[in-house]
Order: structure tokens, then C-alpha cells, then sequence
């Protein structure tokens, strides 16, 4: 049965969660700050877009901490590499990762979080609409993933 | 005080980042499996992180009245209205369409990944989009839905 869920293990998904868990904390207990991803993207937009959507106080006021975030994530890949991991060079179309892409930046700045902000920052602080759009997107994800297959679109 | 939020926003990524290529959460690959329920281990990735930040943003407002680096503590703030639940379903056809999502679109830089490019600039695309888009109605309801800070 495990074998079947987990054809890869468990380790290397429970102790990755554990240090993502460990980053969000930090961030809160340290600095009193709710880091989700997506509003990274934003937050780089409000240096080069003028209009009001990019205006926004708590926009420009968190701008700089998230794009240091964002450095982190970067660095910490990195280091994981460095320190012998297994780099990762995907398969997938180019054409699906843009318009794909789009649609996440899209939806997760319309639905207020991604799976960092609603998923890992919005179930621990307890929030019923954050439990509704991680059910939500599992649900889309999980029927788009499967009709893309089904349909023989590869890779 | 900024330099040393940003030192922690740093330092916090830095784990962030780490994890995600731990748990092979920045190959495309891996993310489509688990969409396509065969190979469930990324609920152990959210429940993993669930497990150590649910206790920190429990606790640490009990315990402190401001955090050491900070003026108070933040708050997650979710709506349960149209635009939560239409964003997060479009949000999820995008993710099973390309298996890449915010953080992962992030750190693949670092671990190589350079393919992941195009998400990243498709996801730049459709922010600018939404927030082009979310202008005229700016101010009323949508402009509240807007300033969600969180996520």
C-alpha cells in the first residue's frame, strides 16, 4: 500500500516539508511575516509597472523583504545542489510552462495565495477560505494533470 | 531594523529553498505525478511544513507580544468569496497544466533548472495581467480582495 502511494519513499518529501515549515516559521516567529510566494511576483512588477494595482501600501512596503525571499529561495536550491543533490532539468514543452505559468501567476494573484500562501501559510494560521482554495486547486490541478495526460500531450 | 528583515527573509528562503529541491518539489515532473495520483508524496511535503508552521504561527503571537524583528505579527488574510475560490481554480489548471508553482518557479533557478524559466516569465506575465485587469474596479470590492498581503 505505501509502496503503491510512495513509489519513491517518504524521507525525502517528509524532512523537504519539515525545512519548508521551518522557513515560514522563522519568517513569523522572527519578523511577524506571512511569506507566501506569489506576491513576489507583484512586489518585482511595483518597481517597474506604474499604476495603481502596483501601488498598493502593503505592496511597496513589503517589496524589499519578499525579494529577499525570493534570493533565499534561490540560494537555498542552490546549496542543496551544491551539497550533492540532484540537479533537476525538466521535460516538460517550453509552450506548456508559459502558458501554464500564466495561468498560475493569474489565478493565485485573483485567488489571494498559491500553495505557499493558502497552503502552507493559510492552514497554519488556521483559515477556513485557505482550506477551500487548497481543495479548490487540488481539485482543477488534479483534473487538468489527468486530461493533459489522457489527451497524449507529452512531455 | 530593514536590513535585519531582510537577513531573516533571507535566511528563512534560504530553508524554503532547500526544502523545495529536498523533496523534488522543483522538478515539474514530480509535482504532475502527484496530480496525476501516482506518487501522493507531496502531501507529505504540505503536511510536513503544515506540521512546523502551524505550531510558530499558533504560538509565537502567545508567547511575544511583537516579534524581535518586527512591529506585530502579520496575519494571513483569506476571504472565502468569488475571487478565492475562481483564483484557486484557475491557479490549479495552470499548476496541472505545468507542474510549476510560485516558490518551485523560484528556486528551480537555483538548482538548475533552467527550463523553468518560461513559468517563471508566464507567471510574471499573468500577475501583471491580474493586476492590469483588477484596475478599473480598484477601490470597491476588488481593491480589497487586492490588498491581500499574505500570499
Amino acid at each position: 500500500m505505501l509502496d503503491r502511494m510512495f513509489p519513491h519513499g517518504i524521507e525525502h518529501y517528509l524532512t523537504g516539508g519539515l525545512l519548508i515549515g521551518a522557513g515560514v516559521a522563522l519568517l513569523f516567529v522572527a519578523a511577524g511575516l506571512v511569506g507566501g510566494m506569489s506576491s513576489f511576483f507583484p512586489a518585482v512588477l511595483s518597481w517597474c509597472v506604474p499604476g495603481p494595482a502596483f501601488r498598493r501600501a502593503p505592496l511597496l512596503s513589503s517589496r524589499a523583504w519578499r525579494v529577499a525571499y525570493a534570493l533565499g529561495l534561490v540560494v537555498g536550491a542552490a546549496l542543496f545542489v551544491r551539497l550533492g543533490g540532484a540537479p533537476t532539468h525538466t521535460q516538460v514543452a517550453p509552450w506548456r510552462l508559459l502558458v501554464g505559468g500564466f495561468l498560475v501567476g493569474y489565478g493565485s494573484r485573483l485567488g489571494g495565495g498559491c500553495t505557499s500562501g493558502h497552503g502552507i501559510c493559510g492552514l497554519a494560521s488556521l483559515q477556513r477560505p485557505s482550506l477551500a482554495a487548497v481543495v479548490t486547486f487540488l481539485a482543477t490541478g488534479m483534473a487538468t494533470a489527468q486530461l493533459v495526460a489522457r489527451l497524449g500531450i507529452a512531455p | 531594523m530593514k536590513t535585519r528583515v531582510a537577513l531573516v527573509a533571507l535566511l528563512g528562503g534560504v530553508l524554503f529553498g532547500c526544502g523545495l529541491a529536498r523533496s523534488t518539489m522543483v522538478s515539474p515532473e514530480v509535482v504532475l505525478s502527484f496530480l496525476r495520483w501516482r506518487d501522493f508524496g507531496l502531501l507529505l511535503v504540505l503536511g510536513g511544513a503544515v506540521a512546523v508552521a502551524l505550531p510558530a504561527y499558533q504560538l509565537a503571537p502567545r508567547w511575544m507580544k511583537a516579534p524581535p524583528f518586527g512591529d506585530q505579527f502579520g496575519r494571513h488574510a483569506a476571504r472565502l468569496d468569488r475571487s478565492t475560490l475562481l483564483g484557486s481554480a484557475i491557479f490549479g489548471v495552470g499548476w496541472g497544466l505545468c507542474g510549476v508553482c510560485p516558490g518551485p518557479s523560484i528556486a528551480s533557478l537555483g538548482a538548475g533548472n533552467l527550463p523553468t524559466l518560461w513559468a517563471l516569465l508566464g507567471i510574471f506575465a499573468g500577475a501583471f495581467v491580474q493586476g492590469w485587469l483588477a484596475r478599473p474596479r480598484a477601490g470597491v470590492a476588488a481593491g480589497l480582495s487586492a490588498d491581500r498581503t499574505s500570499a
